[in-house]
């Protein structure tokens, strides 16, 4: 091996320490890279694999009563590849040891066996017999909810009828990957809400719907355009009472898994490439300081006659090794790490297969910009210390001169201690070196602050959207519309304390060429329960007439209040009508149209009609309600507030804040390496002058609190731009994050600066610890013979 | 002059270990009485900076004992030796060490805050006849500036012992006999024991006794009867 080699590894080992701590500043930017991307495309992956492998339909649109010939005329639509026809039930359901009135998706199952689409995946036990009025299939989460395995009993208010169930099987839906039931908000409730099937001929028998559907979900060819498809299919139900078709970007369980994916996806679009840049800046930033302390080394190099390329190759070759380690140990963790997130949110999709994807791109891509970055900083200090002449190289630099900040006669040392004026002048002697230190510190609280805030923001939005907007205790959903009396009947049962009744209407919305399928919903004058609160956190009273739309939907469409929109009614007697926006909304789920309830029921052309009441009910008189509630065949289900906000804590916020901890685990080890090796490189540095003072009679922990001086100064001088720095990553974030189904509020508590700048400073605390060590072993023998 | 400030008994130090092992300093027996100025002579490796270090208390001997008048330095822990070096101790090194971020008065200054009872730091200037220079920094002094900025940073804290290792090795003639003007001068006037090393054999004159070193043993002691007064060397 060449003499030069030899001392590359020599050195690497002799900087083992150090060269780890650069190595995972490196490995925590590839790590959040590989993790992310790979995750987010392992994930993406499967889902396609599981639509494709289950044939997820296409097209969905539901009817009252359609026959089954209907069906050849539907798979005649050019573009149509399949046709599924089948039955559609919501009814409630009696759940042993489960008091709340709980609802069923009920959806039958061909005498075949599976359907034509949305093939099911059986985890356990069996799909029913066909003709059986007793056995179902419920899917996976609603089972594990409540602990039903095959031979589970339940009954059911099947048209008025109360049925006993016995589960059979327990299954997997692409169609269903996301469940959520009537009334509930964002996420699913999966103990009171199960897609049940059931034998198409018990159905049908329990339903009058022999020889009929309600259903229909269609799969498309290739080139289909799915508009027209809907269009045509609109047409032949339109006289079998169906409602809009819709496709899959509609259809509930894939819009909310798309969302899902989609946050995935633009945190892997944001975070890791902010980390991976902040970790080549300081990478950059080390290793330039670094190779400066080497500069006697080198000019000893040329002594000997190395020439000035094979020593600028040696430096080179010692950064690339780092930067290798970096990658490696980053593209082991970011590996491991993808496959866990994979799993842990292939587990909560209950995806029935993982599809693991590999990137080796992202690892070019990572590994590129860090060597770029390392090589870029090694080249800068090289280029100067090259051309040295080897005689002033092998001599350490001349003392610098150094000024004074005020006039000499003014005695500042008054104030001021001796070591700390070495630090101030220091500090003023390398302006540029004490900067982008100072920098790095506060890109390290930075990228915490925005791995942090996701959690501020989660709080916030469950704030306004559960305690200052939807107060209600709970929301009940009818099956059909019901005439405005039914305030009256639900006022009258136990322990109902307030009723809002809401009204809600699919519709289409239209601005130029851009339209958006919304719910337009109805709500009463000065409702209470249920408020509309602007971005300012006011409520908003909606006027009279006119149409207030989410702030979202208006950016989509480009609409400002005063412009007039056009809608179609997509239900009843369906028309289209043209509407003013009256107001803007800033609210953070989905994308809504709001008016008042009478002008909605004067625009379909109805008497006032209800199709949700929201209530508010005393607690005590809880279990008195339900029975009430379990007894009205009229009700579809019941949502309780507090559940659906425990859920939406398990599920959504979990994802973001489970995301967020990787994220600030990384982000710590980025921290902990850049005041690790400021510290350190600040320690060679001064080495010479430290071990002077403890010659001259300074004790070991004097030295280390001039050392660390300058460091503690720089880290807290670091922390408030680091937070300003901090807040602008979080609000490119949140800007990212912001998307039709879900916006998060920009928040940043106090408490999540002082949690990063508190790990901040437990890396510098860490790093003085390992530093005492250095410091105790000083040798004091070798500054008597060395220049200064 | 009767007054012990060091003695050793065969002090010796072993620098590594087996086959690498090296005797730096070979059983030496040595009494150096307070006030005195001695010079140190030999070729490099020949144990005499060994012994200063010892002596400062910035190193440990491997055998032997030392004492510092009852004070026996052989035994005393890193604690100790720091707060040794604090109250009795001056060094002067061969290239200044000086603080380059620190004035000629600051440098001083920063000894001057942890010693007891120390001189101002503008009042050590003018020991070494630097009161006009003292706001300048180390890169805006000459080389002998430099170096008296360091012998007035070690006697301000008013050291018992100066420890100087080649204190004239990096300077020419002219600064050199000002810089050992220097020295005895606060030899003649604090009565501090002065310790030089050097390689110039010409400054031996100046000392009450001189100590040649070789293979890591003092190989002769010889007394100046007249001593030469700095102003009178040249080299």
């Amino acid at each position: 091996m060449r003499a030069l080699d030899i001392k590359l590894f020599r050195d690497l080992w002799r900087l083992w320490a150090q060269v780890l701590a650069i190595a995972l500043v490196i490995a925590g930017g590839v790590a959040s890279l590989v993790m992310a991307v790979g995750s987010y495309r392992s994930l993406d992956e499967t889902r396609t694999a599981y639509y494709e492998r289950h044939q997820f339909a296409d097209v969905f649109a539901n009817v009252r009563r359609a026959p089954n010939t209907l069906a050849s005329r539907i798979a005649e639509i050019p573009g149509v590849a399949a046709v599924d026809t089948r039955i559609a039930k919501l009814a409630l359901l009696d759940i042993p040891n489960f008091r709340q009135p709980a609802t069923g998706q009920f959806i039958s199952l061909p005498e075949s066996g599976q359907p034509v689409l949305n093939h099911l995946y059986v985890r356990l036990g069996r799909l029913p017999e066909p003709g059986s009025l007793e056995e179902v299939a419920v899917n996976e989460n609603f089972a594990y909810a409540h602990a039903f395995r095959p031979g589970s009993r339940f009954s059911a208010l099947l048209n008025g009828r109360k049925r006993e169930l016995v589960v059979t099987g327990v299954v997997l839906s692409p169609e269903f990957i996301y469940a959520i039931g009537p009334g509930d908000m964002m996420v699913p409730d999966d103990r009171r809400f199960g897609i049940i099937w059931m034998s198409e001929r018990a159905l049908a028998n329990v339903y009058d719907l022999e020889d009929a559907f309600s259903s229909v979900t269609l799969k498309l060819s290739r080139d289909a355009s799915e508009p027209e498809v809907r269009g045509r299919l609109d047409a032949l139900l339109d006289r079998y009472g169906g409602s809009a078709a819709y496709g899959r970007k509609n259809q509930a369980s894939h819009e909310f898994l798309d969302h899902e994916l989609d946050m995935l996806n633009n945190m892997s679009r944001t975070l890791p490439p902010i980390f991976l840049l902040v970790a080549a800046f300081l990478v950059n930033l080390t290793l330039s300081r670094l190779v400066a302390l080497e500069r006697e080394q080198i000019g000893l190099l040329k002594a000997v006659g190395y020439g000035s390329l094979p020593i600028a190759a040696h430096y080179i070759k010692f950064v690339i090794v780092i930067v290798v380690i970096g990658v490696a140990i980053g593209g082991v963790a970011g590996t491991w790490l993808g496959i866990l997130v994979t799993k842990i949110l292939g587990d909560f999709f209950r995806f029935p297969f993982l599809v693991f994807i590999q990137s080796p791109d992202l690892y070019v891509v990572a590994a590129g910009l860090s060597l770029a970055a390392a090589i870029l900083g090694a080249v800068r200090v090289l280029r100067d210390v090259v051309a040295l002449a080897p005689a002033i190289a092998m001599q350490p630099p001349a003392p610098p001169v150094f000024r004074h900040f005020l006039p000499a006669t003014f005695a500042l040392g008054r104030f001021v201690s001796q070591p700390a004026m070495m630090m101030l002048r220091n500090i003023g002697h390398h302006p540029f070196r004490a900067g982008f230190t100072l920098l790095g510190m506060a890109l390290a609280t930075a990228i915490l602050v925005v791995s942090l805030f996701t959690r501020d923001t989660m709080e916030q939005l469950i704030y306004v959207t559960f305690f200052m907007a939807d107060r209600q205790d709970a929301t009940v959903s009818f099956i059909e519309k019901r005439p405005q009396n039914v305030v009256n009947q639900v006022t009258r049962l136990p322990g109902v304390l307030a009723v809002e009744p809401y009204r809600q209407v699919a519709a289409r919305i239209r601005f130029g060429n851009i339209e958006r399928r919304i719910m337009l919903s109805g709500r009463p004058p000065d409702s209470d329960l249920s408020r509309i609160i602007d971005v300012d956190l006011r409520v908003v009273a909606l006027p009279e007439s006119g149409l207030a739309i989410s702030g979202m939907l208006g950016k989509v469409l480009g609409v400002h209040v005063g412009d007039s929109v056009e809608i179609d009614l997509l239900e009843e007697r369906r028309r289209t009508v043209s509407l003013p926006i009256v107001a803007m909304v800033e609210d953070y789920f989905g994308i809504r149209g709001m008016m008042d309830a009478g002008a909605l029921a004067r625009l379909m052309r109805e008497a006032p009609a209800v199709d949700s009441v929201q209530i508010s009910f005393d607690e005590s008189q809880r279990e008195a309600l339900f029975h009430a509630l379990k007894a009205m065949p009229v009700v579809s289900g019941m949502a309780l507030q507090r559940v659906s906000l425990e859920n939406f804590r398990e599920t959504l916020a979990l994802i973001v804040t489970s995301m967020a901890s990787i994220y600030t685990g990384l982000a710590a080890t980025i921290a902990f390496g850049v005041v690790y090796n400021s510290a350190r490189i600040s320690l060679s540095e001064h080495a010479r002058e430290l071990a002077s003072l403890r010659v001259l009679g300074f004790t070991r922990g004097e030295v280390l609190r001039i050392l660390l001086l300058e460091l503690t100064l720089l880290t807290v001088i670091a922390q408030p731009p680091g937070w300003a720095i901090g807040y602008g990553l979080a609000w490119i974030m949140q800007t990212n994050l912001e998307g039709e189904l879900m916006r998060v509020p920009l928040t940043v508590s106090n408490h999540t600066y002082v949690l990063a700048s508190g790990v901040v400073l437990a890396a510098a605390v860490l790093s003085a610890l390992v530093m005492r060590q250095r410091v105790n072993r000083l040798d004091l023998v070798s500054v008597l013979k060395t220049r200064d | 002059m009767s007054d012990t400030i060091y003695t050793a008994q065969r002090l010796s130090k072993i620098y590594g270990s087996g086959a690498a092992e090296v005797l730096a300093l070979h059983d030496v027996d040595l009494e150096i009485t307070a006030g005195e100025v001695v010079v140190l002579l030999g070729p490099s490796g020949s144990g005499k900076s060994t012994l200063l270090n010892i002596l400062g208390g910035i190193d440990h001997a491997t055998r032997g004992r030392l004492f510092f008048r009852d004070i026996e330095l052989s035994a005393l822990d890193e604690r100790r030796l720091t707060d040794y070096r604090r109250k009795h101790v001056g060094f002067v090194f061969q290239f200044y060490n000086l603080i380059p971020s620190l004035t000629a008065y600051e440098n001083v200054a920063l000894v001057t805050e942890i010693a007891e009872n120390p001189m101002r730091p503008d009042e050590a200037l003018a020991h070494v006849g630097l009161e006009d220079r003292m706001h300048h920094f180390p890169a805006q002094l000459s080389g002998g500036e430099q170096q008296r900025v360091a012998i007035a940073r070690a006697i301000a804290k008013r050291p018992e012992v100066l420890l100087c290792d080649e204190p004239t090795g990096a300077l020419d003639s002219k600064t050199g006999i000002q810089v050992i003007e220097a020295l005895l001068d606060i030899n003649a006037k604090l009565g501090a024991t002065v310790l030089i090393i050097t390689h110039n054999a010409i400054i031996q004159d100046v000392a009450h006794r001189v100590l040649f070193f070789a293979d890591g043993r003092i190989s002769k002691t010889h007394k100046n009867e007249t001593r030469r007064a700095a102003a009178a060397l040249d080299w």
